[in-house]
C-alpha cells in the first residue's frame, strides 16, 4: 500500500473515533437556528467520510482486479464449486 | 384536527390513494418496459448478466439499504429517541457501509465473476470446500432476510393506514384503541396493503428479474429522495418555519435535543450493527450484478452523502414532532410519519405524492430481496441437490420464482401479527447478519481460516443471537411485559456480543484445526495469479 493510501485509510479511523462525540452528548445548542449541534456534527461525519472514501478510492484502488476478475480459472485445474476438502 | 378519531359517517376525499395507485402503475409499467430486454436466460434473471453501470449500482445498492428503517422507523425512533439517532445509525452506516463495499463488495464481485458465482452459500461452498456450510448457512440466512422482508410489509401497512383514515368509512370499521374510541377508522387495513405492495414487486421481477429492480430502485430512490426532501420543507413551514420547529423542541420537550435517553456504551456499539451490510445476500447479488469493479468507487464515495440527505430529514421530522406535541396514534413509532404528514400538510396531492415516496423506499428493498430468495433456492438447494444440468435456464427461472412466492406467503401471514417497532426489529435483524460479517472478511483475508472456523463461527452467531432474540423480544412477548427501550447487555447493544462470540469462535477453531492448502486458498486470493 502506497504512503497516500496508509493516510487515506487513517482518515476514515479518524472519523471512525470522532464519531463518538461523547462532548455533545448534553448539549442543547443549535447551528444556524434550527439544527441541534450534535446533529449537525454527526451529518459533518458523513460529509467528511465522503470525502475520505474519495481518497481512498484514488488513493488505494486495487488496480488489477478487473483483469483478475476476467482471468476465469478453469473448473477442471481446481475445482471452483462446492467440493470436500479431501483431508 | 385528526382524521384519526373521525366519526364513520365522514368519508375523507381519496385522492392521495389515486395518487399512490398512478405510482404503483409506472411501477408495473417499468417492469413491462425492462422485461422487453429480458433475454430469459438464469444469469440475466439472477445478476443481470453482470452489466450494470455506475450510477445504477449506487441507486439500486442505496435504494436496497434504505427500506422502512430508514423511513418510518427512524423518525419514529427520533421522536423516542431524540436527535441522537441519527448517530446511532446513519453516519456510523456512511463510514462501515462504504468500507464494506470496498473490502468485501469489490472483492467478491471479482471472485463471483472469475468463478461464476450467483451467491454468497456457493462462494462460502467453494472457499470451505464444504456443501454442508451450504445447508447450515441456507436457512440462517433466509431466516434473517424474513423480519427484513416483513419490516417492509409492516411499514406500507402503518403508513397507508396512517394517510387513508376515513376514506372508507363503510368497508373497514377501524381498530380499538384506549377507552371506548376506535382508531383507524374507515382506513385501508395493513394486510390489505401488504397483499398489494407484494403484488406489484412481484409483478416487476417476474417480468425482468433483478434487471427490472435495479431498474426500479434507481427510480424508487428518486422518488423517495426527492418526496423526502419536499416533505421536510413542507413540514418545516407548517411548523412555523425550522428555527420555530426547533425552539419548540427546546422549550417543551429538550431531551430530544441531547443524547439523554441514549446511554454511552449503547451508542458505542450501535456501531456493529452497519457490518450486517457484509452478510446480506441480496446486497452480495447487487454487487455482482456491476459491469467493472471500478463501478463501485461512485457507490462507496456518495453513500454517505444519500444517507445524510435522507436521515438528517427524517431525524428532524421526528424531534419536531415530539416538540409539537405530536402523537402517533396507540402511540405506536411507526404510525408518527403518517401522523404528521396527516395533520400538518392538508394537501391530499402532496399527502400522496409523500406516501408514493415512503413505499418506493419500501418496495426499492423488496425486490432485490425477493430476487435473492429465488436465486439462493435455485442455486444453493436445487441444483445443488439435482445438479447443474437438470434443469433448463427457463426452468431454473421458474424455480426461483415459485420460491419467491412461497416465502412471500408466508412473510404476508406472519405480518398479520406484527411487532410493536419496527426500529427495533430491524435492529434484530441487522445483528444477526453483523454477526456472521467476521466469516465473509476472513474468507476473503485470512489465508489461515478453516471449514471448521466457519461452522463454529456461524453456530456461535445463531446460538447467541438466537438466546438473545429469544431473551429480548420473544420471551417478554409471550409475557405479556412491555418493552421499554432497547434490549441491552451490561449497557452494549447484543450484537456486540455475538459479534465478539462469532469471531472468537472462528479464530479459536481455525488455529486449533488443519488449514487448507495453499493452492486452493489462492484461488480466492484476488490478483494472486
Amino acid at each position: 500500500m502506497t504512503t497516500g493510501g496508509k493516510l487515506a485509510w487513517a482518515l476514515v479511523g479518524i472519523i471512525a473515533i470522532l464519531h463518538y462525540d461523547f462532548w455533545l452528548w448534553d448539549s442543547t445548542a443549535t447551528i444556524f437556528g434550527f439544527l441541534p449541534v450534535g446533529l449537525a456534527y454527526q451529518a459533518g461525519i458523513s460529509f467528511a467520510a465522503a470525502m475520505a472514501w474519495i481518497l481512498v478510492t484514488k488513493l488505494d484502488w486495487p488496480h488489477g482486479v478487473e483483469e483478475w476478475a476476467d482471468g476465469g480459472s478453469k473448473p477442471t485445474e481446481s475445482e471452483p464449486f462446492a467440493s470436500e476438502d479431501p483431508r | 384536527m385528526s382524521f384519526a378519531l373521525l366519526p364513520a359517517a365522514e368519508a375523507a376525499t381519496r385522492t392521495p390513494l389515486i395518487v399512490v395507485g398512478i405510482y404503483l402503475a409506472l411501477l408495473i409499467g417499468l417492469g413491462v418496459l425492462s422485461s422487453r430486454l429480458f433475454r430469459g436466460t438464469s444469469s440475466d434473471f439472477f445478476v443481470a448478466e453482470r452489466s450494470i453501470g455506475p450510477v445504477l449500482l449506487l441507486m439500486s445498492v442505496f435504494g436496497t439499504t434504505m427500506t422502512a428503517f430508514a423511513l418510518v422507523g427512524s423518525t419514529g425512533k427520533a421522536w423516542e429517541l431524540g436527535n441522537g439517532v441519527y448517530g446511532l445509525m446513519a453516519s456510523s452506516s456512511g463510514i462501515l457501509h462504504s468500507a464494506v463495499f470496498f473490502l468485501v463488495g469489490i472483492k467478491l464481485w471479482a471472485i463471483g465473476k472469475r468463478h461464476g458465482y450467483m451467491t454468497q452459500v456457493q462462494f462460502f461452498r467453494a472457499r470451505f470446500q464444504s456443501t454442508g456450510i451450504g445447508y447450515l448457512l441456507f436457512p440462517i440466512l433466509i431466516a434473517l432476510v424474513i423480519p427484513y422482508l416483513l419490516i417492509g410489509i409492516l411499514g406500507a401497512g402503518a403508513v397507508v393506514r396512517g394517510v387513508t383514515v376515513g376514506m372508507f368509512p363503510e368497508q373497514f370499521a377501524g381498530m380499538p384503541g384506549p377507552g371506548d374510541r376506535m382508531l383507524f377508522v374507515g382506513s385501508i387495513p395493513s394486510w390489505l396493503t401488504g397483499l398489494v405492495i407484494s403484488c406489484v414487486v412481484l409483478f416487476y421481477i417476474f417480468a425482468g428479474g433483478l434487471r427490472s429492480a435495479a431498474w426500479a430502485n434507481a427510480f424508487q430512490t428518486v422518488v423517495f429522495m426527492g418526496t423526502g426532501l419536499v416533505a421536510f420543507y413542507l413540514i418545516s413551514g407548517r411548523l412555523g418555519g425550522l428555527e420555530a420547529a426547533t425552539q419548540a423542541v427546546i422549550d417543551n420537550s429538550p431531551d430530544h435535543m441531547t443524547r439523554a435517553r441514549i446511554g454511552k456504551v449503547q451508542f458505542l456499539t450501535y456501531m456493529f450493527v452497519p457490518l450486517s451490510v457484509g452478510m446480506f445476500p441480496h446486497l452480495f447479488q447487487h454487487w455482482l450484478t456491476a459491469k467493472k469493479a471500478s463501478n463501485f468507487k461512485l457507490t462507496t464515495i456518495a453513500h454517505p452523502l444519500f444517507i445524510g440527505i435522507v436521515w438528517v430529514p427524517c431525524i428532524l421530522i421526528g424531534i419536531w414532532a415530539a416538540g409539537a406535541g405530536i402523537m402517533p396514534p396507540g402511540g405506536n413509532p411507526n404510525a408518527l410519519l403518517p401522523k404528521v404528514v396527516d395533520e400538518l400538510l392538508h394537501n391530499p396531492y402532496l399527502t400522496g405524492l409523500l406516501t408514493a415516496g415512503i413505499l418506493a423506499a419500501i418496495m426499492s428493498s423488496l425486490d432485490s430481496q425477493f430476487v435473492c430468495l429465488g436465486t439462493m433456492f435455485t442455486h444453493d438447494i436445487v441444483l445443488q441437490v439435482a445438479g447443474k444440468d437438470r434443469f433448463s435456464d427457463k426452468a431454473q427461472v421458474m424455480i426461483g420464482r415459485a420460491f419467491i412466492v412461497t416465502i412471500v406467503g408466508l412473510t404476508y401471514v406472519l405480518s398479520l401479527f406484527p411487532p410493536p417497532k419496527i426500529f427495533d426489529l430491524a435492529v434484530w435483524c441487522f445483528s444477526g447478519f453483523a454477526s456472521l460479517t467476521p466469516l465473509v472478511f476472513a474468507s476473503i483475508y485470512w489465508r489461515r481460516v478453516t471449514k471448521a472456523g466457519a461452522y463454529a463461527c456461524v453456530l456461535a452467531a445463531a446460538g447467541s443471537w438466537g438466546w438473545f432474540f429469544y431473551d429480548g423480544l420473544i420471551r417478554p412477548t409471550l409475557a405479556g411485559e412491555t418493552m421499554e427501550g432497547d434490549y441491552l447487555v451490561a449497557g452494549m447493544m447484543p450484537v456486540a456480543v455475538i459479534f465478539a462470540a462469532s469471531s472468537a469462535a472462528l479464530i479459536l477453531v481455525s488455529l486449533l484445526t488443519t488449514p487448507p492448502s495453499d493452492e486452493h486458498v489462492d484461488l480466492f486470493q484476488v490478483g494472486t495469479r
